[in-house]
């Protein structure tokens, strides 16, 4: 998921294990995954089973996956992806990753067979290096999505951004992650930045996997940068992990505020981020910011629910606000064109009202 | 005292329910003709593009509802109807689409059903929603009570062989004889508020008997059957309605005398895209078939779909094409599946 892979590949690494990187999501991925995977499942689903198979090309013999308990589809992901793979012919290991239904046994039974003889002391640590590589990662891609719309060299900003990750990628120490990223943050603020500009501000809202992953969503966020406007985006990878994964124990949380926010729009959990995201919308709204995007998969079903309230949320808070569905069948073009005519508008209704104060 | 039910979702599962609960109470129950081609285009227009069919049915359902007067609309809120199961994350969604998508609407009852951690809730929930009615606690509960009794006596009537709507057409007290019976056995799945609506289903379940054939439905195979067989799975299903689907595929695959599956999913139906599957690759040697519907109305083609599928199962008897294979393998190859890595 997104730049997650290099914080993850230095996790395993510490393990001994050797890691093989599925390649890039590319239209051969979505291809593969569409071809085998079931027809109606969402994206995810079929992008991940494109880059197992790609992955096990290359001579993997091991898929790790994370699972669930419901009732998002999520939760079964893995063991569909089973069934596929089986069926055409590949043998591996699946190590799957369940929150404990009944017992922590098969967690700790799955770690063991992963991390081999570590010891938890090491295991510890490993995590916390890991955990330092993320929150560098996030650092930096919140830095492109402040400095990209205002930056006047927009490709040569990408560039730092892309070599800043890679840098995070290799970096071995703690102190060196921590370093690389500043260093990337500290070019691209160098990069003639005009910070007199106040450009449009949107809040990227959905799904969480189409939210992280750029092959899925087209790089929206980089279009967007790219067309020159700011984009903040609800979900970020740690927070995730600290509200889900680790009770809230390493950062503060804003998840309770957020839900809160949601009422009385969505009054209940509706699985997934479908409460999430609308209480980002709502939140986002307040905050003064130009428009809101909602992106998923298609048929995602939390999303829905959400789209469904979305309208009146945008009513409500007179705030703009545009779904945008992801399949295997989406073209680039499309999506730039739907994002550009959606940030037309936005700014025409931005320099009206401007004026209108000034008159 | 009027409230509104209005026919569509969990109404086949549970209407006997509410009926007596509401009629004890001293409520008039009003509900919605069957799903029909107005109600269906009235949900189309409420409901956004990729929601399900089944719930934009519903939409419609509540559209038309809304036309009459009455005090309250009774949607509720289904998370979850038993332990660490769930029912869709539409289904927990659906009081705050249905808010969000209707301008004038009456108060909506809805109570939350929530018994995945504990049913701890569900009596307070019954209460707030008996409280609208009465202020007598021991009359609301005798009245659940009944109703309890009321939806045993239905889901009996599903066990002998009546479809859910013919159940609950007897139940209300009108005689019908029992299906006759056909000479192919057919084992029809799918989530019950699709299945059993023939507007969405596209009288899936009427075109089959007319084709002779017995239909076999998840709700007359014995619940400890379907659990059995549903434990068997590498995965617990977290979805009630897929869990019971997939153990219902699963026994009646090892039943020598059913001929063939079908399996009816929505268009975008998370639990139907992946349980379909599921089903599909334990479904080695037996006939199956997966019928996606949604807002279409080609009943042509289901119809050819239906015979042609009926017409294979009577040829396979006669015939040697009963040793073709059902699935994944190429007619001409002997061995291994039909793409290798």
């Amino acid at each position: 998921m997104g730049n997650s892979y290099i914080a993850f590949k230095a996790l395993l690494k510490g393990l001994d294990l050797e890691v093989i990187l599925p390649p890039p999501i590319t239209q051969r991925t979505l291809a593969l995954g569409s071809k085998y995977a079931p027809e109606c499942a969402c994206l995810p689903l079929k992008t991940n089973v494109g880059n197992f198979i790609e992955a096990l090309e290359l001579g993997a013999d091991t898929i790790v996956m994370a699972g669930g308990w419901g009732p998002c589809r999520f939760g079964y992901y893995a063991q569909i992806q089973r069934g596929i793979l089986e069926d055409l012919g590949y043998s591996f290991n699946m190590v799957v990753f369940e929150p404990p239904d009944t017992g922590f046994d098969d967690l700790i039974e799955q770690a063991r067979f992963l991390g081999g003889g570590i010891r938890f002391k090491e295991a510890l640590s490993l995590f916390k290096f890991a955990w330092n590589k993320l929150i560098a990662c996030e650092k930096l891609e919140k830095a492109i999505e402040f400095y990209l719309p205002r930056s006047e060299e927009k490709e040569q900003a990408l560039a730092v951004y892309r070599q800043g990750l890679q840098a995070i990628d290799m970096a071995e120490s703690r102190e060196e992650v921590h370093f690389c990223a500043d260093q990337s943050i500290q070019r691209l603020k160098n990069l003639s930045c005009r910070n007199d500009i106040q450009p449009l501000k949107i809040g990227l809202l959905g799904e969480i996997f189409t939210i992280l992953e750029p092959g899925t969503n087209y790089y929206i966020c980089e279009t967007l940068g790219l067309l020159g406007v700011e984009v903040k985006r609800s979900i970020y990878l740690t927070d995730w992990i600290n509200d889900h994964l680790l009770a809230g124990l390493v950062k503060k949380s804003r998840r309770k505020k957020i839900i809160k926010r949601a009422r009385p729009y969505i009054n209940y959990w509706v699985g997934g981020h479908g409460r999430e995201t609308v209480g980002y919308a709502v939140e986002y709204a307040r905050r003064g910011y130009d428009g809101l995007i909602q992106i998923g998969p298609l048929t995602c079903m939390p999303e829905i629910v959400a789209q469904t309230v979305l309208p009146r949320v945008s009513e409500d808070k007179g705030i703009p606000v545009m779904t945008l569905w992801f399949d295997e069948q989406s073209s680039a073009a499309g999506i730039q064109t739907r994002l550009e005519a959606f940030i037309d508008m936005l700014q025409r209704q931005k320099s009206s009202y401007s004026r209108e104060v000034e008159a | 005292m009027r409230v509104g039910i209005p026919q569509g979702l969990f109404y086949v599962y549970y209407y006997p329910l509410w009926k007596t609960f509401f009629t004890d109470l001293g409520v008039e129950v009003l509900s919605t003709p069957p799903s029909n081609r107005k109600i269906i285009d009235q949900g189309i227009a409420h409901a956004v593009d990729e929601t399900c069919f089944p719930v934009k049915v519903y939409f419609g359902h509540i559209a038309e509802l809304c036309q009459e007067e009455m005090d309250y609309l009774f949607v509720p809120r289904f998370v979850s109807v038993e332990r660490k199961h769930y029912i869709c994350p539409k289904f927990m969604g659906v009081p705050d689409m249905v808010r969000a998508s209707f301008t004038k609407l009456p108060p909506l009852l809805s109570p939350l059903v929530d018994l995945s951690r504990t049913d701890k809730h569900w009596r307070k929930e019954i209460m707030k929603v008996g409280r609208h009615f009465t202020w007598r606690g021991k009359k609301i509960e005798q009245a659940y009570q009944h109703g309890m009794e009321e939806l045993e006596r239905f889901r009996q009537l599903t066990r002998q062989g009546y479809s859910p709507p013919e159940a609950l057409l007897v139940w209300e007290g009108k005689k019908l004889p029992l299906p006759g019976k056909g000479d192919l056995n057919i084992g029809v799945l799918g989530h019950g508020y699709a299945l059993y609506d023939e507007a969405i289903s596209m009288g899936l379940i009427k075109r089959l008997r007319e084709m002779e054939c017995n239909v076999y439905m998840v709700e007359m195979i014995e619940k400890s059957y379907i659990e059995s067989r549903a434990a068997t799975l590498p995965k617990r299903v977290f979805w009630t309605l897929g869990r019971k689907i997939a153990g219902s595929a699963l026994y009646l695959h090892q039943q020598t005398d059913i001929d063939g599956l079908i399996y009816l999913a929505c268009f975008g139906c998370g639990p139907d895209s992946l349980i379909g599957d599921l089903v599909k690759r334990n479904m080695q040697d037996k006939p199956y078939m997966m019928l996606t519907v949604d807002e279409h109305s080609g009943e042509a083609g289901i119809n050819t779909r239906l015979e042609a599928f009926c017409d294979m199962l009577r040829r396979r008897r006669i015939n040697s094409e009963s040793n073709l294979p059902t699935y994944g393998q190429l007619l001409y190859s002997l061995q291994g599946s039909v793409e290798g890595p």
